[in-house]
Parts: structure tokens; C-alpha cells; sequence
């Protein structure tokens, strides 16, 4: 009943102020899409940055040697620390917390061609492992480098998806040959397309990519540019990077913390900082969209306002029938609510109609794949529903105090 | 029921102090039916407010059944009116967006009573001042007449020791105004305490005492009646 009553209050309201409440519910709905679609695009962002975070590989450390620094067991300072094939083996065997390795050769400018095209760019020499580990993943129809191709040193070449567009365009790569410096290799696969922040030498998308055994044979290097690991558990980054610290140290003689004769870099620090920056973009985005939501909150309380003044009277006639300050208090803070709440379901469901007619829009340039689609998380419906709630409380508190303060003799007397 | 000692009440409007009642002392015993008769500007509502606890005094003690008012806080106030004051006033004072039958539940509502006893009880007392078949109407919808006994009705559902009108005729032509005084009347043998406002001497004439103010205190009428 008393529900009721409120209810039919506020469209009594709707009528007699019809004009301004649509403004303010217009507001309230502006305010909404606003914040709703300032964390949904940056919810889509933060997701396909994260994609491109992971698009150097999840969870991995990079190690190459460096120059010692500090003597050791009487040795100088200024030894080059270099790494060979036989390293991977001993590492996985040395520290069993590592999950998977693979070591890389790496060579610059070499000639690519494929009948009429050439074009000058890296190869790599690589392990298996590195299709999980440096999602390397094959498109349809092709396939990874394997162990086999390892053990027969198989002259196989997996291609960047952009490397092999500038090879073949649209023709099909998969079983076709192309010349690396005069030697021959089979295109097995093409790398899927990914997103890629992090990387060193150069993104993945525009290398040639051959088992590391090959790789060896035809250029002859002895030692490897690097080798690259993934912890079991990416919480025990540090231990396992001190163990390997501390197992390679031992093998090459140089100082288990001498930071310059063993390079280790893993992108987990890198991820959790740029996590950090992704969610304060976050909430600088929610809280432009609260202060447009705030200044809507300001016109709610404003209507409450006129509301108090016009109903003067009739909170008086309550008062005398023995309301107390919370029963006037609640009617106005309910009101209010109800403008706010209804102004937020309607921003939501426009939102809701954004977001699946922006996902529906099938953009291929690259500003979009970085963009990424906004996605309306849980979090972003509990942030707004909040703030939602304040705001209506808010504009609600301060008219319906002001409600209650009346002094119900001079409202009586008020015509 | 009522007793007030020396009751002062100041308004302050800016920098002018207006004593409306100056020094009050005033006796109603339970089941008396009162008028309060006096010039305007005597401070007759200035009276009534203080006697409903809608106001408080400037000075002075005011007991009403034994319990001292001028200190309560507002909510203790309310609660006074509430439970122990019906009002009825010369324009009515209904909620103009709610049915007759929803303005007799107000006191209820705030009373806290549980929502099946209120109706029942709204139902009852509108019954009892023979609007049960007007219980859908707006106001706007019935006569002056009928607006009062709702309103009567409303300052009674709560049963009230006290019922104070204000000038319940006022607004009324005679038929309708005779129908009101009679249900006052009833309501004194009912065994409420009725104070009645009036500027009518035929009104007056039917209650048990009459109070006349003049100039913010009382002339006459303050013997035990």
C-alpha cells in the first residue's frame, strides 16, 4: 500500500512535471551510456591488449648470456657467456620446474623468394616447443615444426602470416616452395594471426621460422641466440630464475647473481605492470563517465527539490498524521532512486544494443583489432549499478532532509 | 487529559517577535467536549498547535495524559500524534491523489500497523461515518461534507484520546456543518476528549465549555466545566 502509494506519487509527479523529468531521466541515461561505455570499450581494449601481451607467449622468460662483470673463482671480468644447443636439455634436466625450452638461432637479411617475389627478412631457427610457448599456432591446413623435422633436420619453413602474404598474396602456402638464400624449403605452415606487443627481435608475423637442427647445418652457428623457458607455475618466476641463475653459473663459471653474464627477462613482470597501467586507464574512463553521471545526479535533485516545495502542504497534513522524519525521508529518496534506477535500465539496455551492433560490425582495419569490442563485464554492471545507486541517493538525500525539516505549522498554513 | 502552566508561545518573523499566546493555563479533563472561541489573531491555532504537539511552546509545561511534552524531540512528537491526536481541519487537509479509503489508512501506515489489519480498520471507521461505499473516491470526487467525514475518519482510525478541529465547519453550508458537530458530539459520549474551534456560537452552545481567547490568553472559560 504504502509502495503503492509512492508509486502513483511519482507518476502524479511525471504528469505535473513531465518536461523535466524526461530531461533528467534523459540525463541519468546519457550519464549511464556514458560510464557503461567508457569501461565497456575499456574492458574491449584492456582484453585485446592482453591478447597482444600474450602474443609473444604466456608466462615465458628469455635468457642469452651477457659479459661477466664480477671475477669469479679467478677469473677476470669481461668473459663473453655464451650458450649452446646441448643447454636446453641440461636446463629442463637441472631444474625440473621448468615446464618446456627451446632455444632459437636467429639470422638477419636473409633472401626469401617464392617464384617472382623476394624480400629480405629474418629467419629463425627454432624447437617444437615453441609453438605453445611463443604461440607460433598453425592456420588450417598447416602445421607447426615437430620433432621430426628436428631429428631429420627437414629443410620445412613455417612463415609469418604477414611474410606470407607478401610472398604468396592469396594463394595457398601450405606445400609449396620457397628459396631461403638458394636452398629450398617446403612451406608447412602459416602462423595464425595474433597480436603481438611484447617481442625482441622484431614481431613474429614477418619472420621464416625452420627447426633450430636446420637451421645449424645450413649457417653453422655455434651458439644460440637465446633460449626461452616457461616456468611450471608463473608464481615461482623468481625461485626458478634464481635456480637457473645459480645451474648455468655453475656450468659456465660465472657468479650466480652477476646480472650481466646471464640475461633473464620474462614477460610476467612486464604483463602484471602493464595490467596495473590497463586498470588505471580503467578507472580513469569510469570516472569521467561518474562525472557525467554526477552532473545528471545534480538535475535529479533539482526536480526533488521543486517535488518538496510543491508538496510543502502535504508533508505538513503527514507530519500532523504522525509521519516521522524517515517517513517523509523515504518517499523523496525513493523517488529519486526511481528516476535514477529507471534512467540506468534504460542507458544499460542501450548499451547492451551498442555493444551487439558494434560486435555484429565485422572490422578488419587495425585501429579495430587493437580497439578490440567492448564487452559489458559483471564487474562494469556491479561498478555501475553502484555508482548508480550512490547518485540516486545522493541527489535523493539532501531535497528529502529538506522535506523533513518542514515545519508542519507553516506548511499547514501554506497554500 | 490536557494541562498547560504558563504557556508562552513567541514567533520571531525577522526582527519582530510576536507573542501569540502569553501565559496559558489551561485544564481539560478526559470525555469533555470543548470549544475554543476567540477573534482571529488570538491565538486560537497557535493553541490548537501546541495542544496537537505540533509545535511546542516557548516556555511553560505542558502535560498531556501525565506526560510531559515541551522536551520530546520531533520523532517523539509524531509518534504523540500519531498515536494520541486526530486532527480535523476547516480545508480537510486530504491527499488529493488518494482515494478516501487510502487517506483513512495514512495513520495506520505510520503507526506501523500490518497491512490486512489496516484495511479492516480503514474500512471500519469509514464505515462508521457512512462513506464505506465512497472508499474509491478521490477527493476531488465528493462534497465538503463528505471530504470532513473522511477526514473525521482519518483523525479517529488511529483511536485517538484527543480530537482537535479546527474550524471543521468553516467550509461547510449548515446541513453538512450540523451532520460534523453531531459526529463530534458522539464522539464526546464515545469517550474522547474533543476541543472544537469555532467561530459559530450555534456550535459552541452544544459543547460542555467554552474557552474564549483574546489576545494570546484566556478570558473566560477556564473553570472546571
Amino acid at each position: 500500500m504504502k509502495g503503492l502509494l509512492i508509486f502513483r506519487l511519482f507518476l502524479r509527479d511525471l504528469k505535473k512535471q513531465r518536461k523535466r523529468i524526461t530531461l533528467t531521466l534523459m540525463a541519468i541515461v546519457w550519464g549511464t551510456i556514458s560510464i557503461v561505455m567508457l569501461l565497456a570499450f575499456g574492458e574491449g581494449l584492456k582484453r585485446s591488449l592482453n591478447k597482444a601481451q600474450h602474443g609473444l607467449g604466456k608466462d615465458i622468460v628469455v635468457m642469452w648470456g651477457g659479459q661477466t662483470s664480477i671475477p669469479f673463482q679467478g677469473m677476470g671480468k669481461g668473459r663473453r657467456i655464451r650458450f649452446v644447443d646441448e643447454d636446453v636439455e641440461f636446463l629442463k634436466k637441472k631444474v625440473p620446474e621448468i615446464e618446456a625450452a627451446g632455444a632459437e638461432y636467429n639470422r638477419w637479411g636473409v633472401s626469401i623468394t617464392y617464384k617472382k617475389n623476394t624480400v629480405s627478412e629474418r629467419v629463425n631457427g627454432v624447437y617444437p616447443s615453441y609453438e605453445e610457448m611463443r604461440a607460433h599456432y598453425p592456420q588450417r591446413g598447416g602445421r607447426f615444426i615437430n620433432r621430426l623435422d628436428m631429428e631429420y633436420k627437414r629443410r620445412v619453413v613455417f612463415l609469418g602470416h604477414k611474410l606470407k602474404d607478401r610472398l604468396f598474396g592469396n594463394e595457398d602456402a601450405v606445400g609449396k616452395t620457397i628459396i631461403l638464400n638458394d636452398v629450398p624449403f617446403t612451406v608447412i605452415g602459416v602462423m595464425t594471426e595474433k597480436m603481438q606487443m611484447g617481442m625482441y627481435n622484431g614481431p613474429d608475423w614477418d619472420k621464416a621460422t625452420i627447426p633450430a637442427t636446420t637451421f645449424k647445418t645450413i649457417w653453422g652457428y655455434k651458439y644460440v641466440q637465446n633460449i626461452v623457458y616457461q616456468p611450471r607455475d608463473a608464481a615461482q618466476i623468481e625461485e626458478v630464475k634464481k635456480k637457473v641463475s645459480k645451474v648455468m653459473g655453475a656450468k659456465y663459471k660465472f657468479d650466480p647473481e652477476d646480472k650481466e653474464a646471464l640475461w633473464l627477462w620474462d614477460v610476467i613482470e612486464g604483463q602484471k605492470t602493464f595490467n596495473k597501467v590497463l586498470v588505471g586507464f580503467q578507472i580513469f574512463l569510469g570516472v569521467i563517465g561518474g562525472m557525467t553521471l554526477l552532473i545528471a545526479g545534480v538535475g535529479v535533485a533539482n526536480i526533488m527539490y521543486v517535488a518538496v516545495k510543491e508538496r510543502t502542504r502535504e508533508i505538513g497534513i503527514k507530519m500532523a498524521m504522525g509521519a516521522k522524519r524517515l517517513h517523509i525521508m523515504t518517499q523523496f529518496l525513493l523517488e529519486s532512486l526511481i528516476i535514477t534506477i529507471l534512467g540506468g535500465v534504460l542507458g544499460v539496455f542501450f548499451c547492451v544494443v551498442i555493444v551487439k551492433i558494434w560486435a555484429a560490425i565485422p572490422l578488419e582495419a587495425d585501429w579495430a583489432q587493437w580497439l578490440g569490442k567492448p564487452v559489458i563485464s559483471l564487474e562494469i554492471a556491479v561498478t555501475t549499478s553502484l555508482i548508480l545507486g550512490i547518485i540516486g541517493m545522493l541527489s535523493g538525500i539532501f531535497p528529502s532532509r529538506k522535506a523533513a525539516s518542514v515545519d508542519p505549522v507553516e506548511s499547514l498554513r501554506y497554500e | 487529559m490536557i494541562d498547560m502552566r504558563k504557556i508562552r508561545k513567541v514567533y520571531s518573523t525577522g526582527r519582530i517577535e510576536v507573542e501569540a499566546l502569553r501565559g496559558i493555563d489551561l485544564i481539560i479533563g478526559e470525555n469533555e467536549f470543548v470549544a475554543v472561541m476567540g477573534p482571529s489573531g488570538s491565538g486560537k491555532s497557535t493553541l490548537m498547535n501546541l495542544i496537537g504537539c505540533l509545535d511546542t511552546p516557548s516556555s511553560g509545561e505542558y502535560f498531556l495524559e501525565g506526560q510531559k511534552v515541551e522536551s520530546l524531540s520531533p520523532n517523539e512528537l509524531a509518534e504523540i500524534r500519531n498515536k494520541k491526536v486526530g486532527f480535523v481541519f476547516q480545508n480537510f487537509n486530504l491527499l488529493p491523489y488518494a482515494t478516501a479509503f487510502e487517506n483513512v489508512e495514512v495513520p495506520l501506515i505510520f503507526g506501523g500497523v500490518a497491512s490486512r489489519k489496516r484495511r479492516k480498520r480503514a474500512m471500519e471507521f469509514l464505515d462508521r461515518v457512512g462513506l464505506g461505499d465512497r472508499a474509491d473516491h478521490k477527493p476531488a470526487e465528493l462534497s465538503g461534507g463528505e471530504m470532513q467525514r473522511v477526514a473525521i475518519a482519518r483523525a479517529l482510525v488511529n483511536q485517538p484520546r484527543l480530537v482537535l478541529a479546527d474550524e471543521p465547519t468553516g467550509n461547510l453550508d449548515t446541513g453538512s456543518g450540523k451532520e460534523i458537530i453531531n459526529l463530534f458530539e458522539e464522539l464526546g459520549k464515545q469517550g474522547h476528549t474533543v476541543v472544537v474551534i469555532t467561530h459559530d456560537h450555534g456550535i459552541a452552545e452544544r459543547t460542555h465549555r467554552i474557552i474564549k481567547l483574546r489576545d494570546g490568553m484566556i478570558v473566560d472559560g477556564n473553570g472546571s466545566g
